[in-house]
């Protein structure tokens, strides 16, 4: 496959595996995050870990959109499509993540609701067409990737004049929630665990570029590489980062340059600029509350708001307890430190979402590494 | 009723009257069906069929099929509903014998597209050998069906001295895979309605039994045979470990996927190893046996691309394990839930 393969070659990933265990100091131990699903998944998948030197070490950070929702927002998708009556178009990802008392979107639709699962908001935007007596509601979550295409939807739907089409707004911004983890008790001097430099987010940074990280940088001191997807990005970035660290340097360096800019793509900003505009604060999964993270719909864009279109009820929201998923999110906990992981909690009876997204660091842990731990022992 | 009904005008749409037992479904199942699947089993028109005495064990096997669309590059649903259910008795070393077939119809699917399938399911039948020699039509009201849903049952004859079981699974035996890997599944997403990608691939659907007889003919000691249909290769491979409590390893650079595979799976985000094959087989045997079977295998036109993936271990807990292409090793789980594209 031109393009892919290139980025997968067996010889270069030996190369940069022996280049990362000369470089990196047996003195001391490399605590890398990667912030995004998707890395987490690029590791476990090609088995990347099992090249890295015992002291280069991999924290799963909270980037699997899926996983960041908080239940409450779940719960409240579900009450649309159950009590309010709208057909639901969600990604395939959120159909099975547990909401309260583990009723999900997958049980809803088994249940009677109208519930349908789109590749992109264009077909959303269809399903609006061609139902035009019907209330259409796309459930929008994810970070800045795909912010652009629900800007756009939403965009389409106004000059379309599609007044059954609305969405129920999750979207949620990365830097702030880097900053947030970097601020957090459990990663300050002789707190629970420590990170020291973060693989940065490939195509979340294709549109807001590497700019908007480097603050978090240089207050925190903490080097980030934005890294492309394949496993030879991944490497390279690691090595990078060693570098960095190894220098004393806290630089925002861009490894993914056939993607990234510094600036990322202007004309997606200006559109998500037009039709969004920060919350003042909003829930995490994992992460709590955190100031100025999430994005709603602009005021002239009400109309297409589902929240302000839909009266949703206040509802109580419940967690299982012993669920790990919000330590796993933190990069505190690794998933087998979770009592559920394996026993009560599989993706086949998934309790948090970590276990259900195909970029959940619990789902990674359980298909990719259940029969090799990731120094390559046998932990099952 | 003769073969020689006049054929079933093909304007219009199957209504409730067609499995009303009137003389609308005796004439569509004259006109329609018998034409196409006609052979003197089938055109007694009883009841039962009553099939000739058979001396060894018999294998069967029972499969509904539901795809969506009904057809797609390289098939259709009907030359699916035959291979699908040949390749699983063929998977028991089975040489088929009849199939039955039971079409339950949703109200308003077009005739002309009824028309296309069962001819479609006659030639495919026709080719593998094997008459169809029972039926069943039944018509639901429209909203309570796709279309069309196909079950067949193929009963066929296991020869002597062959033993095919997936616990039979043992450390030491060799891997081997038939072809290349996701041909049907991408095929079929490339026609979903919300997908609808430009693609050459075709479904690999096809009857397996002849190329399982000319191995057979060569390593009648042959321990497992399994098509990685739902699940793909990591359904399949998982099957065999936890039945026979062996863990197995293989070779990510050493499993066949055409580029166009895998270039649509890189896109969605699946995994050509969890996708779905209709003409594909995995054969566990013996490490002696492993070469003359790949041979075999490769002179077979469904076994062209055949390769030796991989290896039984001895393995505490039945794990499926593959070295990948990057040199690290991983475990290969079975898919839960549906394969679903990424969102990120």
């Amino acid at each position: 496959m031109k393009y892919v393969d290139e980025f997968r070659a067996p010889d270069l990933a030996r190369g940069l595996a022996r280049q990362i265990a000369r470089e990196a100091d047996t003195g001391r131990d490399y605590r890398l995050m990667e912030f995004c699903g998707g890395h987490t998944h690029a590791i476990f998948r090609h088995g990347v870990q099992n090249l890295m030197p015992a002291n280069v070490q991999f924290l799963h950070g909270p980037g699997c959109p899926v996983c960041v929702l908080p239940v409450r927002r779940l719960d409240d998708a579900i009450e649309l499509a159950e009590r309010h009556g709208v057909i639901l178009c969600t990604y395939g990802d959120m159909m099975r993540v547990p909401g309260t008392g583990r009723h999900s979107l997958l049980r809803a639709k088994a249940a009677g609701a109208d519930i349908r699962m789109v590749y992109s908001t264009l077909d959303a935007l269809q399903i609006a067409r061609d139902n035009p007596l019907r209330e259409v509601v796309f459930l929008a979550i994810g970070f800045e990737t795909t912010t652009p295409p629900s800007a756009a939807a939403i965009l389409t739907a106004r000059a379309e004049r599609l007044s059954n089409f609305s969405i129920f707004c999750n979207h949620v911004l990365t830097p702030p929630a880097i900053a947030h983890i970097l601020r957090s008790p459990d990663f300050a001097p002789g707190g629970a665990a420590r990170i020291d430099g973060f693989l940065g987010p490939s195509h979340v940074s294709a549109v807001i570029g590497s700019r908007p990280y480097e603050p978090a940088a240089a207050i925190f001191r903490r080097p980030v590489v934005i890294a492309g997807f394949e496993p030879l990005d991944v490497m390279q970035s690691v090595l990078m980062l060693v570098r960095q660290l190894n220098e004393g340097r806290f630089e925002v360096e861009n490894q993914y340059t056939r993607v990234v800019t510094r600036d990322g793509n202007r004309r997606a900003q200006a559109m998500v600029a037009e039709v969004f505009r920060h919350r003042a604060s909003f829930e995490w999964r994992g992460l709590g509350t955190v100031a100025d993270s999430a994005l709603a719909l602009a005021p002239e864009f009400a109309a297409c708001d589902a929240e302000r279109r839909f009266a949703l009820s206040d509802k109580v929201t419940r967690e299982v307890k012993s669920c790990e998923c919000p330590s796993v999110l933190r990069g505190v906990k690794k998933p087998t430190d979770c009592a559920l992981f394996g026993t009560t909690c599989t993706p086949d009876n998934p309790i948090g979402a970590c276990m259900v997204s195909s970029e959940g660091a619990c789902a990674a842990y359980w298909s990719y590494g259940r029969s090799t731990s990731a120094a390559g022992a046998r932990v099952a | 009723m003769s073969r020689a009904a006049s054929p079933f005008p093909l304007t219009g749409a199957i209504e409730m009257v067609h499995g009303g037992g009137g003389r609308a479904m005796a004439e569509l199942i004259a006109g329609l069906f018998r034409r196409h699947l006609g052979n003197p089993i089938l055109d007694k028109g009883h009841d039962a069929a009553v099939l000739p005495a058979v001396r060894g064990r018999l294998a069967i096997s029972t499969d509904g099929h539901v795809i969506s669309p009904l057809e797609f590059p390289g098939g259709d649903i009907g030359a699916l509903a035959v291979h699908g259910t040949l390749n699983d008795i063929a998977m028991a070393g089975a040489r088929p014998i009849c199939l039955s077939a039971a079409f339950v119809l949703e109200e308003g699917l077009a005739l002309e597209e009824l028309d296309r399938i069962v001819a479609s399911l006659a030639a495919a039948a026709r080719a593998a050998g094997v008459p169809v020699v029972t039926g069943d039509t039944k018509v639901v009201e429209r909203g309570k069906g796709d279309g069309i849903f196909i079950t067949t049952t193929a009963i066929g004859e296991v020869p002597d001295g062959v033993e095919i079981a997936p616990e039979r699974a043992r450390p030491g035996q060799a891997v081997l895979l038939s072809g290349n890997l996701g041909d049907h599944g991408v095929a079929v997403l490339s026609k979903r309605a919300n997908l609808d990608f430009e693609t050459d691939i075709l479904s690999d659907s096809a009857a397996l039994h002849g190329m399982v007889a000319a191995m057979l003919a060569v390593a009648p000691g042959i321990a497992v045979l399994r098509d990685p249909t739902r699940g793909g290769l990591s359904a399949a491979l998982n099957e065999i470990t936890r039945a026979a409590g062996v863990g197995i390893v293989i070779e990510e650079a050493r499993i066949p996927v055409r580029p166009g595979v895998a270039a649509a799976c890189e896109l969605l985000g699946l995994d050509p190893l969890n996708v779905a094959n209709e003409g594909k087989l995995i054969c566990v045997c013996a490490e002696a046996d492993a070469d003359r079977l790949l041979g075999v295998m490769r002179e077979h036109p469904l076994g062209r691309d055949a390769a030796r993936i991989g290896q039984v271990v001895a393995e505490d807990a039945p794990f499926v394990r593959m070295r990948t292409r990057l040199g690290g090793l991983r475990m290969l789980d079975w898919l839960s839930g549906e394969q679903l594209p990424r969102i990120c």
